[in-house]
């Protein structure tokens, strides 16, 4: 299944300035995107049009196309387009349901909303919870986990609704390195697995992690897009305020110096 | 998963955790929550309806006292609904033992206020209203989780968002307790003084309630859309994984507290209880 955006612009109610311009980003099946950017770039706001909370939930004036498998989606309702696309966002915490008593509660949240079969949300929860490795995690009270557990239980409500594609939006933001490490650790598993996902981020170790293509916007454009590895090592990075990831900046650190990058690489792989 | 197109596929056969719907550890604790809730509620609005002191002094005993003690948590109750009716009690005794109107009959006096006999009756039969009321709330909160009675509730037709919105309100509230702790702790940490007298500890609430209430407000954005990602705003009815047991006998039992407790606000309403 893929979802593409043909020239999506979209305006916030009550502002005259665009927030996004002439966007056109295709996410096929099995694919990670990464979308990369400043503050205020327009990068929640590609994940909010994408996943069609923009403007269904949220007001405002769209343009463009959005389609799934070339068919249109502006006319479906939240709720169905809930089961092609998830959206998960920064804050672990705000994406608790807050009724759920236990974790297995929570997940089960999304696929009781659709009033599926009994067995069909048990089997999608179990499912979601094994996927992410949480399985030992469901008779726990959400509210009492940690930053980390609370985003991978977020993730597995979303997978619970079996959409094609996952928009994440900032997924680590708000985690400490312990956390970051085991929502990237669950999502490479997720990509290995062949998971469709557009995740937003400003740790660019992440996006090296995860995509196999990265988008950079700024002021609301797409300026920069193609593999990942060319993208975070694209000299204009930082001055279109995203921090190249590690490896990036020493490799350009070791050529400022005069080095020969290919150390480093032989190093690494001697390491 | 790449085969289909979707993120996850369906394994069969791993049935509902035997963790939902777990039996309660008594037979007060297994009864349905809408019994339990209508034994609350009618004890309640009784005791209101009663009057005078031994009216509701029974239904303590009865309906409060004798199920805290066969569901184990007797101790629990004294202590969380004392805390409970506490500041209402306080005033109450105050009040009608100093100032009620036309008592002749002194007890002590300390200055010019007189404690009278008529106000210490009037008083005693006002805090046995107060106690069963928070008894009956207390005991129903120990001995139920909300959101079993919500699920029941959904069962028997509860709208799903009504359904929600009850529970959320529930589980809210400790929620912002934890938030305030949180803060409060982030701003003791900046130097913020909530130790010591009233009028300080007053100072000090001020930096704690306007991050509290505006995180929360904060937070609604986010969670609304959450909620709709996953079909939340889908009209009609949603599918629940459990709902607690309920039995023949237990209907029978509520529509008698139901119809015990129209006489007695008959009776009431008619002169005919003292």
């Amino acid at each position: 299944m893929t979802l593409t955006l043909t020239g999506v612009g979209y305006r916030y109610a009550g502002t005259s300035d665009a927030a996004l311009l002439d966007i056109d980003l295709e996410l096929r099946s099995g694919e990670v995107v990464g979308l990369a950017g400043a503050s205020e770039s327009g990068k929640t706001t590609l994940c909010l049009v994408t996943s069609g909370l923009a403007p269904r939930a949220i007001g405002g004036l769209l343009r463009g196309r959005i389609t799934i498998d070339g068919t249109d989606v502006d006319a479906w309702p939240m709720h169905r387009l809930s089961q092609e696309i998830g959206i998960g966002f920064q804050s672990p915490a705000s994406q608790l349901s807050q009724v759920a008593g236990t974790v297995f509660e929570e997940v089960a949240f999304g696929p009781m909303n659709l009033a599926l079969p009994r067995d069909d949300v048990l089997d999608r929860t179990w499912e979601a919870l094994e996927t992410l490795v949480i399985r030992d995690l469901a008779d726990r009270d959400p509210r009492r986990l940690s930053g980390g557990q609370q985003q991978l239980v977020a993730i597995a409500g979303l997978l619970a609704m079996r959409p094609a594609h996952l928009i994440l939006d900032e997924p680590t933001a708000q985690l400490d390195p312990q956390g970051t490490r085991l929502v990237t650790e669950a999502l490479a598993r997720l990509a290995a697995n062949g998971a469709s996902i557009l995740v937003a981020e400003q740790k660019t170790e992440v996006l090296a992690a995860l995509a196999s293509r990265t988008v950079v916007l700024e002021a609301g454009r797409m300026v920069l897009a193609g593999a990942t590895g060319e993208v975070l090592g694209d000299p204009r990075l930082p001055e279109l305020g995203v921090t190249p990831p590690a490896a990036v900046r020493l490799r350009h650190a070791a050529r400022d110096a005069g080095l020969d990058a290919r150390m480093l690489d032989e190093v690494h792989a001697g390491g | 998963m790449a085969r289909s197109g979707r993120l996850s596929e369906a394994t069969a056969g791993r049935g509902l955790p035997d963790f939902l719907g777990r039996p309660g550890p008594t037979a007060y604790h297994r009864l349905n929550p809408l019994t339990k809730a209508t034994i609350a509620t009618t004890t309640a609005i009784a005791a209101v309806a009663l009057g005078g002191l031994i009216g509701p002094a029974v239904l303590v005993a009865v309906a409060v006292v004798g199920p805290a003690i066969a569901a184990g948590v007797l101790r629990d109750l004294v202590r969380t609904s004392v805390l409970l009716a506490l500041p209402i009690a306080i005033s109450a005794l105050l009040v009608n033992l100093f100032f009620f109107p036309g008592g002749e009959g002194e007890l002590f006096r300390i200055g010019p206020i007189v404690a009278t006999e008529e106000g210490l009756g009037l008083a005693l039969e006002i805090l046995a209203r107060i106690m069963a009321i928070s008894g009956a709330v207390t005991l129903f909160y120990l001995t139920t989780r909300p959101s079993d009675l919500v699920i029941d509730l959904e069962r028997r037709g509860m709208g799903s968002r009504v359904a929600f919105v009850a529970n959320a309100s529930v589980q809210t509230v400790p929620a912002m307790v934890e938030r305030a702790g949180q803060i409060t702790d982030a701003q003791r940490a900046r130097g913020l003084d909530t130790e010591g007298g009233v009028l300080r500890r007053l100072r000090g609430i001020v930096p704690i309630v306007g991050p509290v209430i505006l995180g929360s407000i904060a937070e609604v954005e986010e969670r609304s859309m959450a909620l709709e990602a996953r079909g939340f705003a889908r009209p009609g009815r949603r599918t629940l994984l459990w709902a607690p047991a309920d039995r023949r006998v237990e209907a029978l039992i509520r529509w008698g507290l139901l119809a015990a407790l129209v006489a007695v606000i008959a009776l009431r309403i008619s002169g005919r209880l003292p």
